[in-house]
């Protein structure tokens, strides 16, 4: 389990680094492994399980019951409030290349059966940013969840507010925050799961005030940005710092759950936090 | 063409006569023509000084927002309010001398006072972190907004600081758990509350005791979700074009008034607070003795669920996304 403190180099290991053929490359150990095993391991290293980061669809069908997931407001997308450089340009990009609108995707859906309000974050699009669309999508989520008596489930994955929309984004935060009061008011569970990478406006809102924090192995996890709090301490970071397992030691996270595990694992936290029949469990799932 | 090398001139010489008439009023009375050439200095100073501020570029702002002689919450204590008494400790860890929390009274009225605290000196500010909280900070924020709900009195919250601290410790005590938490106990909380920007409001740390009924911003404060260093980095990979990144930002008081973001811009004396505090600081006590009014005549209930709605409001964007694909965007 050692070697999950220590952090994959980022320097610029998107896409680019993995030749497109049948092999891809481990960020971690730089090891090629087969493409299609790499796939039916949910892309997991084989060699030595470093979780590579899944897109939002791909994270919705780890999570979400085959067929059962409904999708709510993808109609929604971005405007340019500021006029900000090269903003429209950048999301145009993004919606090109990932076929989607936004950072994130939101619906209701079955997870082993248990019905759930289910927000995921696409780190994919545009960092997983949160702005003014990913903001109302997720607050919606949360009021709907209370609306039809489900519980929430939400997956990060994000670089945190979106600079771009400048104090809008941050403004996100205090929106998101608002709707999960409601949820917690209204006495709905809620589950926070942390993934690769999780940090700044995402993790100082929704993502840090779940009933539950599950943590995927490995994940980096935290507020401020590593190189910024080398530049403020002047001293180099500590082995494995801002990972899931430090904040699991630092009392910040509840349960890091390995990728196979982690479906079955948010059902029973589900099926045990459902009290008086508020959680609508399908058998026939 | 440009007027941003004028303008640097014009800051150089209102600098120089600055200096000029503060050494020929520690001069000694028997200097010559004294009086005539102080009125003479004040005049040449008040010219230059309307012709700069008239309309302030975005960075001229920062620049204000960040004066080390811009008024600190201290300040702003000793003038807005009367019998205050600190409060402090999160009842958790610890005490953030980065974060006041106290007892005071607004008005004669009393109210729960809490407020990054921004040091007068370089010593002061070691010892406090340049207004930048750790998680206990934030924590014993959220103690102390927990007594004004359970007594029923109004909350002011003062806000100017460039940031949650950055810290391996603050990481490790969940600055991001409780920045949420303390925001989250904002908009649950039935008291009145108003929020006044004073000086920087750096993001997250900022907003963590920035969500209120009513939200006030001195016409020089700056809120932003980012430095704009920090912005001109990321975009460009160079932090010298901040002067761009503040504009692009749009992080004035005006610009927020416009975005909904804030409800009322606080009139500064001109060029900035720190010219004449007291000023700056009735103008800021009128306007939140008179907000708060407003907010307290509100019924719990409903004032909760306006607060809700302010918030729910905030952001933009569309649900026609042929907008976005018919290049309209």
């Amino acid at each position: 389990m050692l070697n999950w403190l220590r952090r994959p180099k980022y320097e610029s290991v998107e896409r680019r680094d993995i030749p497109a053929g049948l092999w891809a490359k481990c960020p971690r150990c730089a090891q090629l492994v087969y493409r299609k095993e790499l796939e039916r391991n949910l892309k997991v290293c084989p060699k030595c399980g470093y979780h590579h980061r899944l897109s939002g669809p791909e994270r919705l069908r780890l999570l979400v019951d085959e067929g059962t997931f409904e999708e709510w407001d993808a109609e929604l997308a971005s405007v340019d409030p500021l006029g900000f450089p090269e903003y429209a340009d950048r999301y145009r990009q993004a919606v090109q290349r990932t076929g989607r609108r936004e950072a994130v995707l939101t619906g209701r859906g079955r997870i082993e059966g248990v019905e759930a309000a289910v927000a995921v974050l696409d780190f994919e699009f545009l960092g997983g940013s949160m702005g003014s669309v990913v903001g109302e999508k997720v607050a919606r989520t949360f009021e709907r969840a209370v609306e039809l008596r489900l519980p929430v489930v939400t997956c990060s994955a994000s670089g945190g507010a979106r600079m771009q929309e400048g104090v809008l984004s941050l403004m996100q935060l205090a929106k998101t925050v608002a709707s999960v009061g409601r949820l917690h008011a209204a006495g709905l569970p809620f589950v926070s799961v942390l993934c690769d990478p999780t940090t700044g406006g995402v993790t100082a809102s929704f993502a840090m005030l779940g009933d539950v924090h599950v943590a995927e192995p490995g994940a980096l996890i935290g507020f401020a940005g590593a190189r910024v709090i080398e530049q403020t301490i002047r001293q180099k970071l500590p082995e494995g710092f801002q990972t899931a397992e430090f904040l699991l030691r630092c009392g910040l996270v509840d349960l890091i759950v390995p990728r196979s595990e982690l479906k079955s694992t948010v059902a029973r936290l589900l099926r045990l936090m459902s009290v008086g029949g508020e959680v609508t469990v399908d058998h026939r799932a | 063409m440009t007027t941003a090398p004028d303008r640097s001139e014009q800051e150089r010489e209102l600098q120089q006569l600055e200096e000029q008439l503060a050494q020929l009023q520690a001069a000694s009375p028997d200097v010559p023509d004294l009086e005539a050439r102080l009125q003479a200095l004040r005049e040449r100073v008040q010219v230059l000084r309307e012709a700069l501020w008239r309309q302030p570029t975005p960075w001229q702002v920062v620049q204000a927002a960040r004066h080390p002689q811009r008024p600190k919450l201290a300040d702003y204590l000793q003038r807005l309010f009367t019998d205050v008494v600190e409060l402090h400790g999160d009842r958790l860890f610890g005490d953030d001398p980065a974060m006041f929390c106290g007892l005071a009274r607004l008005d004669g009225q009393p109210v729960v006072v809490v407020g990054h605290h921004k040091g007068k000196d370089t010593r002061e500010n070691v010892h406090r972190r340049w207004g930048m909280p750790n998680p206990e900070g934030y924590r014993k924020a959220a103690r102390v907004l927990r007594l004004a709900d359970k007594l029923g009195l109004p909350a002011v919250a003062l806000v100017d600081t460039p940031a949650a601290y950055p810290g391996v410790e603050a990481e490790e005590r969940g600055q991001a758990e409780a920045i949420a938490r303390s925001i989250l106990t904002l908009v649950q909380l039935r008291s009145p509350v108003v929020v006044a920007i004073t000086g920087e409001g750096g993001s997250g740390g900022a907003l963590a005791i920035g969500v209120g009924d009513r939200v006030l911003m001195m016409q020089y404060a700056i809120y932003s979700v980012i430095p704009p260093e920090g912005c001109a980095a990321i975009l460009w990979r160079d932090a010298a074009r901040k002067e761009e990144a503040a504009s692009a930002l749009k992080l004035t008081a005006q610009d927020l008034l416009e975005l909904g973001v804030v409800d009322e811009v606080v009139p500064e004396p001109l060029g900035g607070a720190h010219l004449d505090p007291e000023r700056a600081a009735q103008a800021l006590r009128e306007a939140l003795v008179r907000h708060l009014r407003e907010v307290q005549a509100v019924p719990p209930e409903e004032r909760l669920r306006r607060r809700y709605d302010k918030y729910r409001r905030m952001g933009r964007f569309t649900s026609h996304p042929s907008d976005l694909l018919a290049g309209g965007w």
